[in-house]
């Protein structure tokens, strides 16, 4: 065990990919000499080469597809994308081509893939550093999106993702990067993708939740000594509808907490589940609380538009009172 | 058989040289010495200018920033050549041409710190705001300016890009729309040498930038960057071409800081590569040129310093009394307030979210 934090959790696990696998190629912009502008590919390109990590132009299109041709002839690239805002760029790749390849040949043509990018705000960023895109992902299907909320997560996920036979979306909360570190293990190992993980027990409600709200949801739920169920989702598709049914049914009032705008995102997903499942073991509305309802601002204002910590202890105070 | 169908080749110009010495043969017809005095206090104002937002960063009063310092010539140069009535479409580095189009200083130093209020345009300047996805605002100039051409205006759009945003698909499509449609727009291609940390020679195995031109059928030239007086001149024979046809120029130039505040350069490149292009900065050479002259002096310089020291710490200091109202976002998404926006506004309002 090592105390590693996200950004070296992840290098750590590229490392042992591209050692176990030499079909593994990274690309991207500034992934090599700079190893990457997070650090994540640090160290990489000294080690495994040109050939395999490779600085490409400034062309998120070009980026992402070439990944996809890449996988589709028997490599299994792991591309960055610098900025989840300029993944919009590559957008067409992801949703045209990444996510049908396997489903317009019957599965006899694959795209495994592990596209990783920066996402969420909270460090006072320029704008496109800070959206929470996983909603746009999630909605087309044929896309596995994965996104960690610890270190030992992030290993053990894009160890995983990089295993599979599929495209992944791995989306790394900035913020997280370096936040705190944890005990990670120096060896290979795998997280589940589509398993949510229960990060506190407890039986008044159940507040599931991902990405940069996993620890504001824990710090809360800690200062107001409240019994909670805390869902971590780990993979947002697909999702861990077990998990979720499970404790809502077990403590019956349902909290969604996410960065990403309210309307339309992953917790409208998880609620319309929970109502379709679980209605009847509900005692209360299922509650949601994400950002308003527009692209995410200026940093000058991120901190009237991420959900803070007053925002999530009122929302819990309302559901302990039906 | 065989035969040659095409063939093309790319112009380099240069009028003053990094000692300061003009080439009569290439000069611009109209220069004289007001306006090489007018572009040279530019270009100092925007050198200052670009320290101060840095130093700003530097103490936690501004957001990440894209420092000028060593593109002042292809920027005042170019912004120089335009006429009122052009219109400029920025990327997120474009200070100098900003500051050259009378973009009051206060609203500038917003952006920089981190406001939408730093993206509102006074009409007259004929700008556009700030855009950061890299290439993503070319189009938009190549809509502008058919605008122009539909409305009759007679204005020309400037358009800048850098080397790395010239391998963006919305390069080349802006650039064939432009050819396709007979739209007069000038593409300023930046050239610093880095996008980031990938040097212009890994970006493309094309020989310049310009030539991309050629395959959209647009006419291009190579100009010393660093020379505002050859930016100047290209610039303005694009602008004034009176068949207002689109053209690309690409400008040598070089990135002599960070990309952005949150860069290390140290990681990818050596220090004696930027040394090396320290004697050819845009504004040491106008100098020299003007004071060769007689047209410039040491006590002309301090006062223009002190001057525009002034200016900026007002602006700064007008800026810093900003504060900033959340009920603007929500006002500002679309031409009307949704109930479901409303509703959200009010539940912040009423639970003092913003207090939290």
């Amino acid at each position: 065990m090592v105390q590693m934090n996200m950004v070296s959790s992840l290098n750590n696990a590229l490392d042992l990919l591209m050692k176990e696998d030499p079909n593994v190629v990274l690309l991207g912009e500034d992934v090599g000499k700079d190893g990457g502008v997070f650090r994540v590919t640090d160290g990489l390109l000294d080690k495994y080469g040109a050939d395999r990590v490779i600085d490409t132009p400034l062309a998120e299109s070009g980026i992402a597809g070439t990944a996809i041709g890449m996988a589709l002839a028997g490599l299994h690239p792991i591309p960055e994308i610098q900025f989840a805002g300029f993944m919009f760029l590559g957008f067409s790749q992801l949703i045209n081509h990444a996510s049908r390849y396997r489903s317009r040949t019957r599965s006899t043509l694959k795209v495994p893939m592990v596209i990783r990018t920066p996402v969420s705000g909270g460090v006072r960023t320029l704008e496109h550093h800070s959206d929470s895109p996983e909603a746009y992902y999630s909605h087309i299907g044929g896309l596995i999106v994965v996104e960690p909320s610890n270190p030992y997560d992030a290993k053990g996920l894009l160890i995983k993702a990089a295993h599979m036979q599929d495209p992944v979306v791995f989306l790394e909360p900035t913020k997280l990067y370096r936040l705190f570190k944890q005990d990670v293990p120096e060896s290979m190992y795998e997280v589940e993708i589509g398993k949510a993980a229960q990060v506190a027990e407890g039986d008044k409600l159940s507040i599931i939740t991902y990405g940069t709200m996993v620890p504001v949801v824990k710090d809360v739920v800690a200062k107001k000594n409240v019994s909670a169920d805390i869902i971590d989702l780990r993979t947002i598709n697909p999702l861990d509808e077990k998990a979720i049914i499970t404790t809502a049914k077990k403590t019956g009032r349902v909290l969604i907490v996410h960065e990403a705008s309210l309307s339309f995102g992953a917790g409208a997903e998880i609620a319309a589940r929970i109502a379709e499942k679980a209605m009847f073991d509900l005692e209360a509305p299922i509650m949601r609380v994400g950002s308003a309802s527009f692209p995410y601002p200026f940093p000058g204002y991120e901190q009237f538009y991420i959900p803070n910590a007053l925002k999530i202890s009122k929302a819990i105070d309302k559901l302990l009172s039906v | 058989m065989l035969s040659k169908v095409f063939e093309t080749s790319v112009n380099y110009l240069q009028v003053l040289d990094e000692n300061g010495k003009l080439d009569p043969s290439t000069a611009p017809k109209d220069l004289d010495d007001k306006k090489v005095i007018d572009m040279y206090k530019l270009m100092c104002f925007a050198r200052s200018l670009d320290a101060k937002v840095l130093s700003l960063q530097r103490q936690g009063r501004a957001v990440t920033y894209a420092p000028l310092i060593g593109q002042e010539g292809e920027q005042i140069g170019s912004a120089y050549a335009m006429r009122k009535q052009d219109f400029f479409v920025p990327n997120f580095r474009q200070h100098g041409v900003y500051l050259a189009r009378n973009f009051p200083i206060d609203t500038f130093a917003l952006y920089w710190k981190g406001f939408e209020e730093g993206g509102i345009i006074p009409k007259d300047s004929h700008a556009f705001p700030v855009i950061v996805p890299v290439a993503t605002q070319i189009p938009h100039a190549v809509g502008v300016a058919f605008a122009q051409k539909y409305k009759n205006t007679n204005a020309a759009v400037v358009t800048y890009v850098g080397d790395g945003g010239t391998s963006e698909g919305d390069f080349y499509e802006g650039m064939n729309f432009a050819g396709a449609l007979g739209l007069h727009v000038i593409f300023v291609i930046e050239n610093n040498q880095w996008a980031i940390s990938v040097p212009r020679t890994q970006q493309t195995a094309a020989k310049t930038l310009a030539q991309k031109a050629v395959a959209a059928g647009i006419d291009c030239m190579q100009v010393d960057g660093n020379d505002a007086i050859a930016v100047y001149k290209a610039v303005s024979d694009a602008i004034n071409n009176p068949e207002k046809k689109p053209m690309v120029i690409e400008c040598l130039t070089y990135r002599m800081s960070l990309h952005t505040t949150a860069d290390d350069p140290t990681k990818y490149r050596p220090d004696s590569a930027v040394e090396a292009w320290k004697p050819k900065d845009p504004i040491l050479r106008v100098r020299k040129y003007l004071q060769d002259k007689g047209a410039w002096d040491d006590a002309k310089q301090s006062a223009m310093e002190d001057e525009q020291s002034k200016i900026i710490s007002a602006a700064v200091e007008k800026s810093e009394q900003f504060k900033p109202d959340p009920k603007s976002m929500f006002q500002n998404v679309y031409s009307f307030m949704p109930d479901v926006l409303k509703e959200e506004f009010d539940d912040a309002v009423a639970n003092n979210f913003w207090q939290g």
